[in-house]
């Protein structure tokens, strides 16, 4: 066993999805920038803005899968963790503005101008700093989930109650976000950005660079939940998923591995949503919106919990779905449609698209190979 | 520093905790020498469970003493508890189903416990060594590879002792190990049980009294939350309260 961390966690499946993952990141940009646009391979830079969201969204089912598939815990809110990223992100592009905004002021966004602020709230320094801007991209959403999971995990909220005040988290966010005096553009939101490190966000290179960014941000983020899976820590959580009180029996502290990888987690949401945001040219408070986060889950319902690869196929099937109800005369049934999808996932296929698969692989390898019952799913 | 209370590993002493007004433990006192094996027997409802939990630190007694090696238990919480040196079997098998039966015994190893360690941990050699010792001590060595999950009751129940020996406590709380089992299981739980006792010091709760015969150790009997007889099973057996709590009159 003196393997790298690294090599050790990669199973045949995770070679397969890095290889796939890495060669899209670089087809498409490749497929957009050097084909002509009469060629049948082109691909439209709109096209490239879709696939580049739903990479984002995949980067957060990815860690809601790490949380829910493999230790139990369900968050209804990581949409906020999602959306505290993306806002760090987009306080560093309402910077970069500078003075072609509406009212031209070097300094202050335009609805800080409209709002008659006389100058920049303290908590805007700093942001027209691309690494502080980074660095807040992971710490806040960071900080946020580590103070609640401390709270949370340590007077031992669990299941359904912790869900709950999940939902009031993300819920309390967005009311707070809604606010004007909040200092992040109420309910518009932070918009009409410019530039990112000096590039246009509209031109058709930058968009390609955020597409191609996103998925490998999704590589590094899918290797380190395999790395921490794999490890023993990664077997004391799923220990912990399925007998909690038998691991705090055995001496382990279960609220300091929930709260660890519930903030490791958090950070990948954020770097989601901060990826997002460039390429839709728009963060609001409605991303903080309850129903993004049980959207979120769903995608990992579909795909399969405890996968990891199923969360990033869910996310991107279900999205793709959406684009394509959404954009025809069935639109307003889209969600009727979701909620349809969500029960018959519960009901026909618990295990999700990827679990069913490795399911049928597993139970004709051991019928191949000795007779007994095959692997039980993942509990609750 | 103040001289021990006691010598013995556990001592419980006028332990109450009541539920909503029942008392479920009423001023309960019990000591276990270092190295025994004690049998406790006691109707439904007479406290066996809750005074596991108590001792495990699962429930907070509302008056009373509980030292384990001059440690005031009252204060610790499970995982503490468990680090000192307390290792519990539950009443229904409770093992890790979507590992390996090898995990579940790597899991149960004594080790660093701590998060950041676990993250960067590799298995080694010894405690491979140590994994195979104890898989052919609760006889599953030909299973090892098999998810707890898919186990038979009478396996699941032979794994969790198996993860109590793997965790090496001073102290193990076996609650009703021969539940479900059958006869030759049972005889063969007894038998592992006093091997483990040759190292470690058991407290097995248990209804099923010719099993208690059996293991052949002191046995005390809870009724309503304290302690009706202690003495061998014989005594224990002919105890006239005892006789009229079980058979009511």
């Amino acid at each position: 066993m003196s393997q790298h961390l690294l090599i050790r966690s990669l199973d045949r499946g995770a070679i397969a999805f890095v290889v796939l993952v890495a060669a899209i990141a670089v087809a498409v940009p490749l497929a957009n920038l050097a084909m002509p646009p009469s060629s049948p391979f082109h691909v439209p830079t709109y096209l490239v803005s879709l696939w580049g969201k739903y990479v984002c969204y995949a980067l957060l089912a990815l860690s809601i899968d790490l949380i829910w598939g493999y230790c139990g815990i369900l968050s209804l809110g990581h949409g906020a963790f999602f959306a505290l990223g993306g806002y760090a992100m987009g306080m560093y592009l309402m910077r970069q503005i500078g003075t072609r905004g509406v009212y031209a002021d070097p300094v202050l966004p335009d609805f800080m101008v409209f709002l008659n602020w006389p100058e920049l709230p303290v908590y805007w320094y700093g942001f027209q700093h691309f690494p502080y801007a980074l660095l807040m991209v992971v710490l806040v959403p960071g900080a946020l989930a580590f103070e609640f999971g401390w709270f949370a995990f340590r007077s031992r909220v669990t299941g359904v109650y912790l869900s709950i005040i999940t939902q009031a988290m993300t819920f309390a966010l967005m009311l707070g976000f809604f606010r004007n005096n909040f200092g992040f553009g109420g309910n518009n939101g932070l918009t009409d950005f410019k530039d990112i490190l000096g590039f246009n966000v509209q031109a058709d290179a930058t968009r390609v660079a955020l597409f191609a960014t996103s998925c490998i941000a999704l590589l590094v983020a899918f290797l380190i939940c395999r790395a921490v899976i794999t490890s023993k820590f990664g077997k004391i959580l799923v220990a912990i998923r399925d007998a909690e009180a038998r691991t705090r029996f055995l001496g382990y502290r279960v609220e300091s591995y929930k709260l660890v990888v519930f903030t490791l987690s958090a950070c990948m949401a954020g770097v989601a949503g901060a990826l997002y945001v460039p390429q839709v040219g728009i963060i609001n408070p409605s991303e903080f919106s309850p129903a993004n986060s049980i959207e979120a889950v769903i995608w990992v319902a579909v795909g399969g919990r405890g996968t990891l690869t199923g969360a990033v196929l869910g996310a991107v099937l279900v999205n793709y779905g959406k684009t394509v109800f959404t954009s025809g005369a069935l639109a307003p049934y889209w969600l009727f449609l979701l909620g349809g999808l969500f029960v018959a996932v519960t009901l026909l296929l618990p295990r999700g698209i990827i679990g069913t698969l490795r399911y049928w692989a597993a139970s004709r390898r051991e019928s191949a190979a000795q007779p007994g019952p095959a692997a039980p799913q993942p509990a609750e | 520093m103040e001289e021990p209370l006691t010598r013995s590993l556990l001592y419980l002493n006028g332990v109450t905790v009541s539920f909503d007004g029942f008392k479920a433990l009423n001023s309960l006192s019990l000591a276990i020498e270092a190295g025994e094996m004690r049998a406790i027997i006691g109707p439904n409802g007479a406290g066996k469970t809750t005074m596991m939990d108590v001792i495990t630190g699962k429930t907070r007694p509302d008056t009373g003493d509980v030292l384990f090696d001059a440690n005031d238990l009252t204060r610790l919480d499970e995982t503490e508890i468990a680090l000192l040196g307390i290792g519990r079997k539950f009443q229904k098998p409770t093992v890790f189903d979507s590992h390996t039966v090898d995990d579940n015994i790597l899991l149960a190893l004594k080790g660093d416990r701590r998060a950041r360690t676990t993250l960067w941990a590799r298995s080694n050699g010894e405690e491979r060594s140590r994994i195979d010792a104890i898989l052919e001590i609760i006889r599953l060595a030909m299973v090892r590879d098999r998810l707890a999950g898919s186990l038979s009751h009478g396996q699941k129940q032979w794994l969790e002792i198996g993860m109590l020996l793997a965790q090496d406590p001073k102290l193990l709380l076996v609650d009703e190990p021969v539940a479900g089992m059958t006869d030759t299981e049972t005889f063969q739980t007894a038998e592992l049980l006093r091997e483990i006792n040759r190292e470690h010091t058991v407290v097995v709760v248990e209804h099923d009294m010719a099993f208690v015969r059996d293991l052949g150790v002191k046995v005390t009997c809870l009724h309503e939350g304290s302690v009706l007889a202690e003495g061998t099973i014989d005594q224990v057996s002919q105890n006239d309260r005892v006789v009229e709590v079980y058979l009511g009159r």
